[in-house]
């Protein structure tokens, strides 16, 4: 396998973009990785996204996109897997130039949600729930992370106020953040006076309905050295991993084993521990989302998330930063774009590009991009080179 | 939802048929071709009890479309005597009443319609298990 290199990073800006279409974010985000690269080559196009179709009743993005990005007769493919569609692309760009097959590959990540209603968004996000036997019931996401989110209170006395703490903190870090869809920072009240979505759950514990793409441009560490890149991000490991779709299925419903099997993976593949990384972007589709991820990610102990959480461990300024960008949470969550973001984000602070929320020292990070109810799991290794 | 989707799928909402691996004794709610216990690709079919205690839920209070309302509704995963757990509604209750660990047991009830002439999809819902 050859050494790959992240040599150019793109984003819109996330939010409600009613101005633009699928298409023109895509193609955005793509010129923007080019112009930050340096360079217009590209042999190869994979494309993250978890349903042009249902949300733009628009598939074979893998036409779509190369044309309108100028790039007709480049090969492209769509990499699916729900909300870790991005970071799948991502790995599936790197697999392509590891492999030898190509040498420059954009991955892309894109959704466009807001051309359907807010229901309509629900629904099709619930497809990506067990359809005949969690959806058909009447749940939907948010109620999957909420019978999580139960079970973690009752065994571990994880507190409704450490939960919202992790919005707090990811709203704080968003608030720094350009991108961000809500930049506006928050306080323990706003969640806990938000709408009742499903307990315990509230509206502000959800990450938003978000328009918005990103893209990253990967080639070989001996061309990005070519092009004199400095610093040089390398991808230096990738794990992946699957689990039950059906929540109802896993023996233990706490227990987030893909992404565990994905982190385990990935630190392998780069040779390293939990403990060499500074710090990671995390997918914290609901508040749950990232206390249980941050213990299956061996960061904390099971059941310490929430303590970790409240005590600033995962803060900007704490001793393991999480979400430094605001999170799916404060940032937005286009699904498919959502694990392209996370690495534009790792990339942005390993370049020390972060600005006002720049972590110091920060040299290896870690990105966890999961699907559904944790059914699909994508991690990444960066380090500054 | 097509009419052949839902009618696939009645052996399992109506009856509550699982599938028990021939070789391992794994139950599978839904069935499945292929034991993820054991590998085995033989079953018999075994019909749930139905009965069993509630391991965890919530209370959907923003709805799903074509399910506002019965809002505000409980949706739990429930862990059956048979061994497995199941998700489903709990009704025949005041949802704000609930605690994990309440006995329920699985009734035949209606689920969902599709508008006012279309289909309806019936399916088990759970019940306080008062032992009718
Ligand atoms: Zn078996």
């Amino acid at each position: 396998m050859r050494d790959v290199a992240i040599i150019g990073i793109g984003m819109t800006k996330f939010g409600e973009l009613w101005e633009k279409s699928l298409r023109d974010l895509a193609v955005e985000a793509a010129l923007k990785c080019l112009a930050d690269a340096g360079t217009d080559r590209i042999d190869s196009i994979t494309i993250g996204c978890m349903t042009g179709g249902l949300f733009n009743g628009q598939e074979h993005l893998a036409s779509l996109i190369p044309d309108y990005l100028g790039r007709r007769n480049t090969p492209a493919v769509r990499v699916e897997s729900a909300c870790a569609s991005g970071g799948m692309a991502v790995r599936a760009a790197f697999m392509e130039v590891a492999s030898g097959m190509s040498d420059y590959v954009l991955a892309l990540g894109v959704e466009k949600m807001n051309d359907v209603s807010g229901d309509l968004a629900t629904a099709a996000l619930a497809t990506a729930a067990d359809g005949d036997y969690e959806a058909f019931h009447g749940i939907n996401f948010p109620g999957l992370y909420a019978l999580m989110a139960r079970a973690h209170m009752e065994k571990y006395g994880t507190t409704r106020e450490q939960l919202a703490l992790v919005a707090v903190k990811n709203h704080r870090n968003g608030a720094l953040n350009p991108h961000s869809q809500f930049p506006m920072e928050i306080t323990v009240d706003t969640v806990l006076k938000s709408a009742g979505v499903a307990d315990p759950l509230c509206l502000f514990d959800c990450s938003p309905v978000t328009d918005g793409a990103a893209a990253v441009l990967l080639t070989t560490v001996d061309e990005a050295k070519k092009l004199g890149k400095q610093p040089l991000v390398v991808i230096s490991g990738i794990g992946a991993a699957t689990d039950t779709i059906a929540l109802s299925q896993r023996k233990d419903i706490l227990k987030l084993e893909a992404i565990e099997l994905a982190a385990q993976r990935a630190l392998k593949m780069a040779g390293k521990t939990i403990k060499d990384i500074q710090f990671a972007e995390v997918h914290d589709c609901f508040t749950i989302a990232e206390i249980m991820v941050i213990e299956a990610l061996g960061i904390v102990e099971p059941g310490q998330g929430g303590p970790a959480t409240a005590a600033g461990l995962t803060a900007l300024d704490g001793k393991f930063p999480i979400n430094p960008s605001g999170g799916l949470k404060s940032k937005g969550h286009p699904v498919g774009a959502t694990g392209v973001a996370q690495i534009c984000e790792a990339v942005t602070q390993l370049r020390r590009q972060a600005g006002k929320r720049q972590i110091k020292n920060a040299k290896t990070a870690l990105t966890q991009n999961m699907g559904g109810s944790g059914g699909s799991c994508v991690i990444h290794i960066l380090e500054a080179k | 939802m097509e009419v052949a989707k839902h009618w696939r799928e009645t052996p399992e909402r109506y009856r509550l048929e699982a599938g028990k691996c021939s070789k391992c004794g794994k139950i599978s709610f839904p069935g499945r071709l292929i034991c993820p216990e054991c590998g085995y690709r033989e079953f018999v079919i075994h019909k749930l009890s139905g009965k069993g205690k509630l391991d965890t839920f919530t209370i959907i209070r923003t709805a799903p479309s074509g399910f506002e309302d019965l809002a505000p509704y409980a949706v739990g995963i429930v862990e059956l005597e048979d061994g497995i757990k199941i998700l489903g509604q709990i009704t025949d209750c005041d949802p704000e009443t609930l605690k994990t660990g309440d006995k329920l047991v699985a009734k035949f009830r209606r689920i969902n319609e599709d508008g006012k002439t279309g289909m309806i999809y019936y399916a088990y819902k759970f019940v306080p298990d008062v032992g009718i």
